[in-house]
């Protein structure tokens, strides 16, 4: 205990039973003319802003906003995911369908006006995190958090008397009366976000739900009963299967398949073969230009560089190849370009699995671009 | 227990209420009553399908005052003290609800397509149904249903009589206990009246939800009758002295939030519905899109939620007389058109019909509320005097 010369007194507090001997006596301070004074109970009192003359909570209109954009949040959410940026055909349903959103708009409604109100509450109205105040920790406080309810009058009040506030208080049936001292210093304590001791909280607090996600996710999850829906009756890629005589899980392909949209190459190791028999089916029209564009700068332009001239963007870890723009790949037709993109050559691996027939005649069409623009003919100024 | 003193009690004198409304009831009633038969006569089929709508909206008032007056005995509220004897005359509504249903039964034929024999022949689904959905079990279903509910009305309208003479504090415990029993009782006996009643009327369609979705509708109509009644009596100071605005309110809240629950399982229903896309579900709602029946779906998401919620939302809402008797009328008018959207498009596949057979439909059960709320409050005091807890009630405060 501090020595009383410290402390200040506060307010006179009076713990009541039952608020109704608390609204009455309300009612009297508001006769009476008292100005500072507050309530305290540990459920609403829902008439007494009214007895009291309290402005109107402006607490209503801020959890309007906040779930009116709760629910605008959703639907923009909503909207852009699944039909403008992701679209999903889930089940038929068209891109925008509201019934499916609205649960999430309604999620987001409540938890933004539930959070936000408690937030609004906490750090704007209660001035959060500002915890000094003359009531905090004291037995007053203790007590109509439980099972009273109470009134204090503030000290500084105009007609503030100590002994008629105490007979008054008698009077009205209160079942306690305390005074509530407070230390001008505690009080004057100006707290900093940052104290040491909450950084150190904050640290605890990682550190363990690190942990814990950590131990939940690679270790609990492996231990029986949890990890049955990994032990599965079937062959998981790269593994070991006691089924095959040769061990292997993975099977290739009997001999023959064609995969889904290619065909079988009949030039393979023939490349004169295939520049005379290969024709080229695309037209060079706008969109294969861009279908080609788009390709050559994804898989072939870190090597033969943006326009074909062999200044490869990988700094010379591998040899830089030849020019496109040379006399003999001028000369060659389509089809022996299209042998090369098959098969490779020199250090050029097969582009065959990275391109579709389609994409590899686009490729052709661009590279013919990119030679003209540097070879143009006297016709092609006209 | 200790013994009660005298202060307990409250004064309150019986007085009687006035004739006028009573006849202006009554006209109704007749009026009423000579279109149904009329029509009954000429057109048999049209007029059973509206006598069920009436007989459901009915049963919706008086069961769920029951299940309203079991919920305040085990809750122990206390702020619905004063006005539960207007929850149980309203409650009286089961009593009258099944003699509007027995012309239904005696033209079954005519609106329950799995009544036909001759259309089981030929229907797998209704065949596997039958053991459920057969003429004799649906009446057994019937009577047992409103048995059990007369039995509980009786029991706990008995002990909450006796009590204000005798004072007795054993009655609110008995009747606690007695409502205890009611409530699993009332879950089955209210899914199945709603499965029979409303749901197989298109037999092959099934939605797992459809009890609650009544029930939800039961608790909104019954509260908000309770909620009219007993503002309109406290006001012309029938009741006793000192209820006011913050008894009001949780009758109020009350309103909203069933408003709410309603949306959330209608919402619920129609979403599981529309998102799995299986045609035997889906049928129900389509038929609902047709012609204009569309407008009439699409009006009940405005009356039976948008506007008594945005109406509801403000709190001086919940406790202004005024507005609270005209959201509890719209509720009960929103709670009639939802059964109709919910009947009627059995009858008339191509579009909403309206005529004097469904006017005088709902003329009858105007006048048979108003009636019906005379006959059995005469005689009665109209608060609770005995119970220990009125006291409590009239001094309560938000």
């Amino acid at each position: 205990m501090e020595n009383k010369e410290n402390r200040n007194l506060y307010a006179v507090g009076a713990l009541f039973d039952s608020p109704n001997k608390l609204v009455a006596f309300a009612k009297k301070l508001v006769n009476e003319g008292y100005r500072f004074w507050d309530v305290h109970s540990s459920y609403p009192l829902h008439g007494l802003p009214k007895i009291m003359r309290l402005k109107w909570s402006p607490l209503g209109y801020v959890a309007l906003v906040l779930g009116l954009t709760g629910t605008l949040t959703g639907l923009f959410l909503t909207y852009w995911t699944m039909s403008v940026d992701y679209r999903l055909t889930i089940g038929g349903k068209p891109w925008f369908s509201f019934p499916a959103f609205v649960p999430v708009l309604f999620e987001l409604t409540v938890l933004l006006a539930s959070v936000g109100t408690a937030i609004v509450m906490l750090f704007i109205i209660f001035k959060l995190p500002n915890n000094r105040h003359p009531l905090h920790d004291s037995e007053y406080l203790k007590k109509v958090s439980v099972d009273k309810c109470g009134i204090i009058v503030e000290s500084h009040d105009a007609k503030f008397d100590y002994q008629t506030i105490r007979s008054l208080f008698g009077e009205y049936g209160a079942s306690e009366v305390v005074d509530i001292y407070y230390n001008e210093e505690e009080i004057a304590y100006k707290p900093r976000v940052f104290e040491p001791k909450f950084i150190v909280f904050l640290v605890v607090i990682a550190i363990l739900t690190s942990a814990f996600g950590y131990l939940f996710n690679n270790k609990v999850l492996y231990l029986p009963p949890f990890d049955f829906m990994l032990k599965q009756f079937k062959v998981n890629p790269q593994s070991e299967s006691m089924f095959f005589a040769d061990g292997f899980g993975m099977r290739t392909p009997v001999a023959g398949t064609v995969a889904r949209g290619q065909r079988d190459y009949p030039f393979k190791g023939k490349p004169d073969e295939a520049g005379e028999k290969l024709v080229n089916p695309l037209l060079s029209t706008n969109d294969v230009l861009e279908l080609g564009k788009r390709k050559y700068n994804t898989f072939c332009s870190p090597c033969h560089g943006w326009r074909g001239e062999g200044d490869s963007r990988l700094n010379g870890q591998f040899p830089n190849p030849p020019s496109l723009h040379s006399e003999k790949v001028r000369n060659w037709s389509d089809g022996r370009i299209y042998h090369v993109i098959m098969e490779g050559q020199n250090i050029m691996p097969s582009y065959a699995s990275q391109l579709t027939e389609k994409e590899r005649w686009a490729i052709i069409l661009y590279i013919r671009a990119l030679q003209r623009s540097l070879n143009a003919k006297q016709e092609d100024v006209k | 227990m200790t013994g009660l003193s005298a202060d307990n009690f409250v004064s309150y004198s019986y007085r009687e209420l006035p004739k006028k409304n009573f006849n202006f009831g009554l006209l109704f009633t007749l009026v009423g009553l000579i279109g149904i038969v009329l029509g009954y006569a000429l057109e048999p089929e049209r007029t059973s399908f509206n006598l069920i709508i009436v007989f459901t909206w009915l049963t919706s008032i008086g069961i769920g005052s029951i299940f309203f007056i079991g919920i305040e005995y085990l809750t122990g509220a206390v702020w619905s003290v004063p006005f539960r004897r207007i929850a149980e005359i309203n409650s009286a509504f089961v009593l009258v609800a099944p003699i509007i249903a027995i012309p239904v039964i005696f033209n079954i034929h005519s609106i329950y397509h799995w009544s036909h024999p001759e259309a089981l022949i030929h229907d797998e689904i209704l065949k596997n149904k039958s053991a459920y959905l057969n003429q004799t079990f649906f009446v057994i279903r019937f009577i047992v249903t409103f048995l059990l509910w007369f039995l509980f009305y009786f029991l706990i309208i008995r002990n909450s009589s006796k009590q204000d003479t005798s004072k007795d504090q054993r009655s609110t415990r008995r009747n606690t206990i007695i409502s205890a029993i009611f409530m699993p009782i009332f879950a089955v006996t209210l899914t199945l009246f709603s499965i029979d009643w409303l749901m197989s009327l298109e037999p092959h369609w099934y939605s797992t939800i459809f009890g609650v979705y009544y029930f939800s509708g039961t608790i909104l109509a019954s509260i908000a009758l309770f909620t009219f009644i007993s503002i309109a009596l406290n006001e012309s100071g029938f009741l006793v002295e000192g209820l006011n605005r913050e008894h009001y309110y949780s009758m109020g809240a009350l309103l909203f939030a069933f408003t709410n629950f309603w949306a959330y399982i209608a919402f619920s229903q129609f979403m599981l519905i529309w998102y799995a896309n299986l045609p035997e579900e889906t049928f129900w709602f389509i038929n609902r899109g047709v012609g204009s029946w569309l407008y009439w779906s699409i009006g009940i998401i405005f009356v039976k939620f948008i506007v008594p919620y945005i109406f509801l939302l403000p709190q001086p809402a919940k406790m202004d007389p005024k507005r609270l008797k005209f959201a509890s009328l719209w509720i009960l008018f929103a709670h009639y058109y939802d059964l109709y959207w919910i009947v009627m498009p059995t009858y008339s596949k191509t579009g909403v019909v309206f005529s004097w057979i469904e006017l005088s439909a709902i003329v009858f059960s105007i006048g048979l509320l108003v009636v019906c709320s005379y006959f059995f409050s005469k005689g009665r005091n109209l608060v609770p005097i005995g119970d220990p807890k009125l006291k409590r009630g009239i001094e309560f405060h938000l």
